[in-house]
């Protein structure tokens, strides 16, 4: 049984024009997909409605099924919000682009990971200072960095700040939505090298989505291409990247390959 | 060479130093990339070779004389001459004004002939067809948006281009298209190109030189291939080998596995 099962997902605007249909693919618990697509793709729909997160006046139909170990299957589809803020940070996080929108700018970074981590885990007082530091500590961010407010911290720290208070409420399902897109190379590798950690560490499963192959491909094992809210091709990084059989994929790799030759023929 | 930072230092006023001691020299020809990460002072030395922002101490060269911001004789020469194009195409275009407006815009503003003839040749030159002259910007996507500020940009015929981050906001595919035509124009126009960059791969492509800034300092510059292809700096070396890489594909004759659904 799968952690999560989206099985023929439609999501249609109020005039009941789809922007992503009939979408079915599995995540099983610990195992990493990568969702490739362009502007538009629908990719960041799907990472919405998996968390009932759609915004106003979208309808999904279908069936997205999370299914943790040791949990009884939720459907997300057609939740009462109620239900569904259940499932949010105990079964399913995420993390987004811009870590500045994810984060409250009053509210020092401490005690928004603390939030998370009472709402889900129930913790009060000591205990719940301690998980915020080992929170703060997991993610490679100094104990200082809880009495800061968003804005007084760099944005790859903001961004491990936003991911530190999603993995601390130990949910079985990570969704990253282009996470490292508004980060600089360096740090974009950084953090990348810490969700890899993060999710071997802790088992989740992940959820990746991104319109980058070549990042995509330092983190999942596997990968879904999208095109106009529909899958046009999955398998291994490894297959898609060496034998794809979309026409949108082939366009997407061959311009990614441009941009990697270009960095290889300048070497001596 | 047609423009040149000499010795350039900017700092906000009781601020940080932003850009220490900045020389980079333009000649006709050589595209010129600078590089480097948030914070470098990449976009601040591009508005002090725009004239866009007066330098706290050093200067810029334009042809050898120096760009005096004051001198509207010198700047109209000089604004014919370079043009820009912005990073974000949604806001660089005006929404209320239609297509051809937004391209005749620089032809108006130097007192040149703004004939609509001139407009379509720009439009058909960045791959556009000529009837998106009547329509706004809105009705286009950002590949189409930076089409239409590219065309903006070289209707007055400049010899230079400096662009902010042209194509970090776009799609790869489209990403790639835009950088074919920046590469084009290069040739066909004989533009030279002075872009910021943070993307090392579009760098690559495009200029024929690159500056390497870190925190408001040149940490490396020279050939685009020597930088690099083998860098000397630390920095440099980091910067490079942060870029993810695409996997290899299977060796040739290895059995792929089928794709499951």
């Amino acid at each position: 049984m799968s952690l999560l099962t989206v099985d023929r997902l439609t999501v249609a605007t109020p005039g009941g024009r789809p922007l992503v249909s009939d979408l079915s693919f599995e995540l099983p618990a610990g195992g990493r997909l990568g969702v490739i697509g362009e502007s538009g793709s629908g990719k960041s729909l799907t990472a919405l409605a998996v968390l009932g997160l759609l915004p106003d006046g979208l309808r999904a139909s279908g069936s997205i099924r999370l299914h943790p170990s040791g949990g009884a299957p939720a459907q997300v589809v057609g939740a009462p919000e109620r239900e569904l803020r259940r499932l949010r940070g105990r079964v399913a996080t995420a993390v987004f682009q811009e870590p500045s929108t994810a984060l409250d700018p009053l509210m020092r970074i401490g005690n928004q990971i603390g939030a998370a981590v009472r709402r889900t885990r129930g913790l009060r007082g000591t205990a719940l200072r301690a998980a915020t530091l080992s929170a703060l500590a997991d993610v490679g961010l100094d104990r200082r960095i809880a009495r800061a407010y968003p804005h007084e911290v760099s944005g790859g720290q903001r961004q491990r700040a936003a991911i530190a208070a999603a993995v601390a409420c130990r949910p079985a399902l990570l969704i990253a939505d282009e996470p490292t897109t508004a980060l600089d190379v360096t740090v974009q590798a950084e953090v990348l090298a810490l969700l890899d950690r993060l999710v071997a560490d802790r088992g989740m499963a992940l959820l990746f989505i991104s319109h980058d192959l070549a990042v995509v491909s330092r983190i999942a094992e596997r990968v879904l291409v999208l095109a106009q809210g529909s899958a046009v091709e999955s398998g291994t990084v490894a297959d898609v990247v060496t034998a794809p059989r979309h026409p949108v994929t082939r366009a997407l790799l061959e311009s990614a390959r441009q941009l990697d030759a270009a960095l290889e023929v300048s070497r001596p | 060479m047609i423009l040149e930072a000499r010795e350039i230092g900017f700092a906000y006023p009781r601020g940080r130093t932003v850009l220490d001691g900045v020389s980079v020299g333009v000649t006709a020809g050589r595209g010129v990339a600078l590089v480097g990460e948030s914070g470098a002072g990449k976009t601040t030395l591009l508005r002090i070779l725009l004239g866009l922002l007066r330098p706290t101490s050093g200067e810029v060269r334009f042809d050898g004389e120096p760009l005096r911001l004051g001198d509207r004789a010198l700047m109209r020469r000089f604004r014919r001459d370079a043009q820009t194009v912005f990073q974000d195409p949604y806001s660089s275009l005006d929404p209320r004004q239609r297509v051809a407006r937004i391209v005749s815009e620089p032809l108006r503003s130097l007192g040149l002939d703004a004939a609509p003839e001139r407009v379509a040749e720009a439009l058909r030159e960045v791959g556009l067809p000529e009837d998106v002259a009547g329509r706004y910007p809105h009705e286009f996507s950002g590949g189409q948006r930076q089409r239409i500020a590219i065309a903006r940009a070289i209707v007055c015929r400049p010899r230079l281009l400096l662009a902010d981050e042209p194509v970090s906001a776009l799609d790869v595919t489209t990403r790639v298209r835009v950088v074919d035509l920046l590469a084009e124009l290069r040739e066909t126009r004989g533009l030279t190109v002075v872009m910021v960059t943070h993307d090392l791969a579009v760098a690559a492509l495009l200029c024929q030189e690159t500056v390497v800034l870190s925190a408001g300092r040149v940490v490396e510059q020279g050939d685009t291939a020597g930088v690099l292809g083998s860098p000397t700096q630390p920095y440099t070396r980091r910067l490079l080998a942060s870029v993810p890489r695409l996997p290899a594909p299977h060796p040739a004759g290895a059995p792929v596995e089928p794709n499951s659904e």
